[in-house]
Protein backbone atom coordinates (compact mmCIF):
# COMPACT_ATOMS: atom_id res chain seq x y z
CA UNK A 1 0.00 0.00 0.00
CA UNK A 2 1.71 3.07 -0.92
CA UNK A 3 2.00 5.83 2.01
CA UNK A 4 -0.65 8.38 2.55
CA UNK A 5 0.53 11.65 2.07
CA UNK A 6 0.90 13.63 5.05
CA UNK A 7 -1.04 16.40 5.20
CA UNK A 8 -0.18 19.64 5.90
CA UNK A 9 -0.29 20.92 9.68
CA UNK A 10 -3.51 23.31 9.14
CA UNK A 11 -1.87 26.30 11.13
CA UNK A 12 0.75 26.15 8.00
CA UNK A 13 -1.84 25.79 5.11
CA UNK A 14 -1.52 29.05 3.35
CA UNK A 15 0.70 30.59 5.46
CA UNK A 16 4.02 29.75 3.71
CA UNK A 17 3.36 31.24 0.55
CA UNK A 18 6.62 31.94 -1.56
CA UNK A 19 5.67 35.54 -1.99
CA UNK A 20 5.78 35.47 1.78
CA UNK A 21 9.14 33.78 1.82
CA UNK A 22 10.67 36.49 -0.83
CA UNK A 23 9.35 39.50 1.25
CA UNK A 24 11.08 38.29 4.12
CA UNK A 25 14.11 37.45 2.21
CA UNK A 26 14.35 40.56 0.13
CA UNK A 27 13.80 42.41 3.86
CA UNK A 28 16.17 40.23 5.44
CA UNK A 29 18.96 41.14 2.73
CA UNK A 30 17.96 44.99 3.26
CA UNK A 31 18.54 44.85 7.18
CA UNK A 32 21.78 42.64 6.82
CA UNK A 33 23.07 45.75 3.93
CA UNK A 34 21.80 48.50 6.86
CA UNK A 35 23.33 46.26 9.68
CA UNK A 36 26.79 45.58 8.36
CA UNK A 37 27.03 49.42 6.69
CA UNK A 38 26.30 50.42 10.13
CA UNK A 39 28.88 47.92 11.56
CA UNK A 40 32.00 49.16 8.88
CA UNK A 41 30.97 52.88 9.97
CA UNK A 42 31.14 52.57 13.95
CA UNK A 43 33.73 49.54 14.24
CA UNK A 44 36.47 51.98 12.14
CA UNK A 45 35.41 54.36 14.83
CA UNK A 46 35.18 52.49 18.34
CA UNK A 47 37.46 50.32 20.22
CA UNK A 48 38.95 47.20 19.04
CA UNK A 49 36.32 43.90 18.90
CA UNK A 50 36.69 42.12 22.56
CA UNK A 51 38.23 44.98 24.40
CA UNK A 52 34.99 47.55 24.38
CA UNK A 53 31.91 48.19 24.88
CA UNK A 54 30.28 46.44 21.51
CA UNK A 55 28.59 50.31 19.88
CA UNK A 56 27.84 48.56 16.77
CA UNK A 57 25.70 45.80 17.86
CA UNK A 58 24.15 47.97 20.55
CA UNK A 59 22.77 50.51 18.02
CA UNK A 60 21.23 48.21 15.64
CA UNK A 61 19.69 46.05 18.53
CA UNK A 62 18.17 49.05 20.02
CA UNK A 63 17.21 51.02 17.20
CA UNK A 64 15.96 47.65 15.83
CA UNK A 65 13.81 47.09 18.75
CA UNK A 66 11.90 50.66 18.89
CA UNK A 67 10.95 50.47 15.68
CA UNK A 68 9.78 46.53 15.21
CA UNK A 69 7.55 47.81 18.18
CA UNK A 70 5.78 50.57 16.95
CA UNK A 71 5.91 48.38 13.86
CA UNK A 72 4.01 45.06 14.72
CA UNK A 73 1.54 47.33 17.27
CA UNK A 74 0.71 49.70 14.68
CA UNK A 75 -0.54 47.05 12.20
CA UNK A 76 -2.04 45.00 14.59
CA UNK A 77 -4.16 47.98 15.96
CA UNK A 78 -5.17 48.70 12.08
CA UNK A 79 -6.31 44.73 11.98
CA UNK A 80 -6.22 40.97 11.22
CA UNK A 81 -2.21 39.72 10.76
CA UNK A 82 -3.82 38.74 7.11
CA UNK A 83 -3.15 40.58 3.29
CA UNK A 84 -1.43 43.68 3.11
CA UNK A 85 -1.22 44.02 6.80
CA UNK A 86 1.01 40.50 6.91
CA UNK A 87 2.92 41.25 3.89
CA UNK A 88 4.12 44.13 5.68
CA UNK A 89 4.94 42.75 9.01
CA UNK A 90 6.58 39.82 7.72
CA UNK A 91 8.71 41.72 5.02
CA UNK A 92 9.37 45.23 7.36
CA UNK A 93 9.47 43.38 10.57
CA UNK A 94 10.67 39.69 10.19
CA UNK A 95 12.76 40.41 7.36
CA UNK A 96 13.73 44.03 7.13
CA UNK A 97 13.91 44.59 11.98
CA UNK A 98 14.45 41.27 12.20
CA UNK A 99 17.64 40.90 9.90
CA UNK A 100 18.94 44.62 10.81
CA UNK A 101 19.17 43.38 14.58
CA UNK A 102 21.67 40.33 15.60
CA UNK A 103 21.54 38.03 19.01
CA UNK A 104 24.10 35.94 17.78
CA UNK A 105 26.67 38.89 17.52
CA UNK A 106 25.34 40.06 20.82
CA UNK A 107 26.02 36.38 22.79
CA UNK A 108 29.42 36.06 20.82
CA UNK A 109 30.52 39.51 21.81
CA UNK A 110 29.26 38.66 25.50
CA UNK A 111 31.48 35.56 25.20
CA UNK A 112 34.62 36.97 24.28
CA UNK A 113 34.57 40.13 26.63
CA UNK A 114 34.29 37.10 29.24
CA UNK A 115 36.62 35.24 28.16
CA UNK A 116 38.72 37.89 27.89
CA UNK A 117 38.95 38.70 31.13
CA UNK A 118 36.12 41.91 30.54
CA UNK A 119 33.43 40.45 33.43
CA UNK A 120 31.92 43.01 34.88
CA UNK A 121 31.76 44.84 30.91
CA UNK A 122 30.11 41.81 29.61
CA UNK A 123 27.51 41.80 32.38
CA UNK A 124 26.89 45.36 31.81
CA UNK A 125 26.62 45.60 28.50
CA UNK A 126 23.92 42.04 28.55
CA UNK A 127 22.28 43.74 31.25
CA UNK A 128 21.93 47.04 29.60
CA UNK A 129 21.06 45.93 26.16
CA UNK A 130 18.40 43.69 27.62
CA UNK A 131 16.77 46.34 29.70
CA UNK A 132 17.16 49.25 27.01
CA UNK A 133 15.77 46.53 24.34
CA UNK A 134 13.12 46.19 26.04
CA UNK A 135 12.28 49.62 27.15
CA UNK A 136 12.95 50.87 23.40
CA UNK A 137 10.14 47.57 22.44
CA UNK A 138 8.21 49.10 24.92
CA UNK A 139 8.22 52.68 23.91
CA UNK A 140 7.34 51.69 20.28
CA UNK A 141 3.96 49.76 21.23
CA UNK A 142 3.08 53.08 23.16
CA UNK A 143 3.92 55.38 19.90
CA UNK A 144 1.67 53.17 18.00
CA UNK A 145 -0.93 53.65 20.75
CA UNK A 146 -0.81 56.68 21.14
CA UNK A 147 -0.83 57.30 17.35
CA UNK A 148 -3.68 55.07 16.57
CA UNK A 149 -5.65 57.07 19.46
CA UNK A 150 -5.05 60.54 18.04
CA UNK A 151 -6.26 58.94 14.43
CA UNK A 152 -9.06 57.91 16.36
CA UNK A 153 -8.65 54.16 15.66
CA UNK A 154 -9.67 51.37 18.69
CA UNK A 155 -6.76 51.13 20.76
CA UNK A 156 -7.79 47.21 21.88
CA UNK A 157 -5.58 45.08 19.47
CA UNK B 1 31.39 41.56 -0.57
CA UNK B 2 29.27 43.33 0.65
CA UNK B 3 26.18 42.04 -1.92
CA UNK B 4 27.25 38.56 -0.75
CA UNK B 5 26.94 39.52 3.31
CA UNK B 6 23.51 41.10 2.80
CA UNK B 7 22.23 38.07 0.31
CA UNK B 8 23.29 35.80 3.03
CA UNK B 9 20.99 37.99 5.60
CA UNK B 10 18.23 37.47 3.51
CA UNK B 11 18.81 33.68 2.97
CA UNK B 12 19.48 33.76 7.06
CA UNK B 13 16.39 35.53 7.56
CA UNK B 14 14.30 33.19 4.88
CA UNK B 15 15.36 30.61 7.24
CA UNK B 16 14.63 32.01 10.30
CA UNK B 17 11.00 32.51 8.76
CA UNK B 18 10.65 28.55 8.06
CA UNK B 19 11.67 27.38 11.14
CA UNK B 20 9.67 29.93 13.01
CA UNK B 21 6.96 28.94 11.27
CA UNK B 22 7.89 24.93 11.40
CA UNK B 23 7.94 25.29 15.46
CA UNK B 24 5.03 27.85 15.95
CA UNK B 25 2.57 25.27 14.45
CA UNK B 26 4.14 22.10 16.64
CA UNK B 27 4.37 23.79 20.45
CA UNK B 28 2.00 25.98 22.70
CA UNK B 29 1.30 29.52 20.69
CA UNK B 30 1.57 31.40 23.64
CA UNK B 31 5.63 31.31 24.65
CA UNK B 32 7.83 31.94 21.88
CA UNK B 33 10.08 28.94 21.08
CA UNK B 34 11.29 29.64 17.89
CA UNK B 35 12.98 32.75 18.71
CA UNK B 36 14.92 31.04 21.51
CA UNK B 37 15.73 28.01 19.55
CA UNK B 38 16.93 30.30 16.57
CA UNK B 39 18.83 32.68 18.81
CA UNK B 40 20.66 29.83 20.63
CA UNK B 41 21.50 27.83 17.94
CA UNK B 42 22.74 30.81 15.84
CA UNK B 43 24.86 31.88 18.35
CA UNK B 44 26.73 28.31 19.01
CA UNK B 45 27.31 28.95 15.18
CA UNK B 46 28.63 32.24 15.56
CA UNK B 47 31.31 30.70 18.05
CA UNK B 48 32.14 28.25 15.90
CA UNK B 49 32.76 30.30 12.89
CA UNK B 50 34.38 33.24 15.05
CA UNK B 51 36.80 29.97 16.95
CA UNK B 52 37.54 29.16 13.30
CA UNK B 53 38.42 32.18 11.69
CA UNK B 54 40.96 33.35 14.96
CA UNK B 55 42.88 29.94 13.69
CA UNK B 56 42.98 30.69 10.24
CA UNK B 57 44.08 34.30 9.68
CA UNK B 58 42.89 36.99 7.17
CA UNK B 59 42.20 33.83 4.62
CA UNK B 60 39.14 33.28 6.74
CA UNK B 61 37.74 36.92 6.57
CA UNK B 62 35.50 36.58 3.58
CA UNK B 63 33.69 33.17 5.08
CA UNK B 64 33.32 35.38 8.61
CA UNK B 65 31.56 38.20 6.96
CA UNK B 66 29.57 36.21 5.01
CA UNK B 67 28.47 33.28 7.25
CA UNK B 68 28.40 35.31 10.34
CA UNK B 69 27.96 38.93 9.75
CA UNK B 70 25.33 37.94 6.96
CA UNK B 71 24.09 34.46 7.27
CA UNK B 72 24.14 34.05 10.87
CA UNK B 73 23.37 37.95 11.71
CA UNK B 74 19.98 37.74 9.57
CA UNK B 75 18.97 34.21 11.21
CA UNK B 76 19.01 35.83 14.33
CA UNK B 77 17.44 38.49 16.02
CA UNK B 78 17.14 40.72 18.70
CA UNK B 79 14.13 43.02 17.73
CA UNK B 80 11.69 40.05 17.82
CA UNK B 81 13.15 38.78 21.03
CA UNK B 82 12.47 42.50 23.12
CA UNK B 83 8.80 42.74 20.82
CA UNK B 84 8.11 39.19 22.42
CA UNK B 85 8.87 40.30 25.64
CA UNK B 86 6.63 43.13 25.66
CA UNK B 87 4.08 41.40 24.40
CA UNK B 88 4.32 38.55 27.51
CA UNK B 89 4.98 41.76 29.59
CA UNK B 90 1.50 43.35 28.13
CA UNK B 91 -0.64 40.37 28.64
CA UNK B 92 0.41 39.78 32.44
CA UNK B 93 3.19 37.17 32.12
CA UNK B 94 5.78 38.96 33.91
CA UNK B 95 7.59 35.57 35.08
CA UNK B 96 7.25 33.97 31.81
CA UNK B 97 9.30 36.82 30.21
CA UNK B 98 12.02 37.20 32.82
CA UNK B 99 12.04 33.42 32.14
CA UNK B 100 12.94 33.77 28.53
CA UNK B 101 14.98 37.20 28.62
CA UNK B 102 17.43 35.46 31.53
CA UNK B 103 17.15 31.67 29.57
CA UNK B 104 17.46 32.72 26.40
CA UNK B 105 20.63 35.09 26.93
CA UNK B 106 22.27 32.53 29.41
CA UNK B 107 21.68 29.27 26.63
CA UNK B 108 23.10 31.81 23.90
CA UNK B 109 25.88 33.07 25.37
CA UNK B 110 26.77 29.53 26.83
CA UNK B 111 26.21 28.02 23.77
CA UNK B 112 28.25 31.16 22.01
CA UNK B 113 31.16 30.02 24.41
CA UNK B 114 30.60 26.49 23.11
CA UNK B 115 31.19 27.74 19.60
CA UNK B 116 34.67 29.45 19.96
CA UNK B 117 35.96 26.43 22.11
CA UNK B 118 34.95 23.83 19.76
CA UNK B 119 35.54 26.20 16.26
CA UNK B 120 39.31 26.72 17.81
CA UNK B 121 39.73 23.22 17.59
CA UNK B 122 38.45 22.87 13.88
Amino acid sequence: MPPRPRPAHPSLRGRLSPALLLAVAAGGTLGTLVRATVAATLTAAGPPVGAGWPWATFAVNITGSALLGALVQALALRGPDEGRRRLLRLGLGTGLLGGYTTYSSFAVETATLGSGGHLALAATYDAVSLAVGYLAAALGFLIADAHARRSGRSTTP
Amino acid sequence: MIVLVALAGGLGAACRFLIDSALAARTRRNFPVGTLVINVTGSFLLGLLVGWAQQHGPGAEPARAVLGTGFLGGYTTFSTASVELVRLTRAGRRAAALGLACGMLGFSVAAAAAGVACGTRL
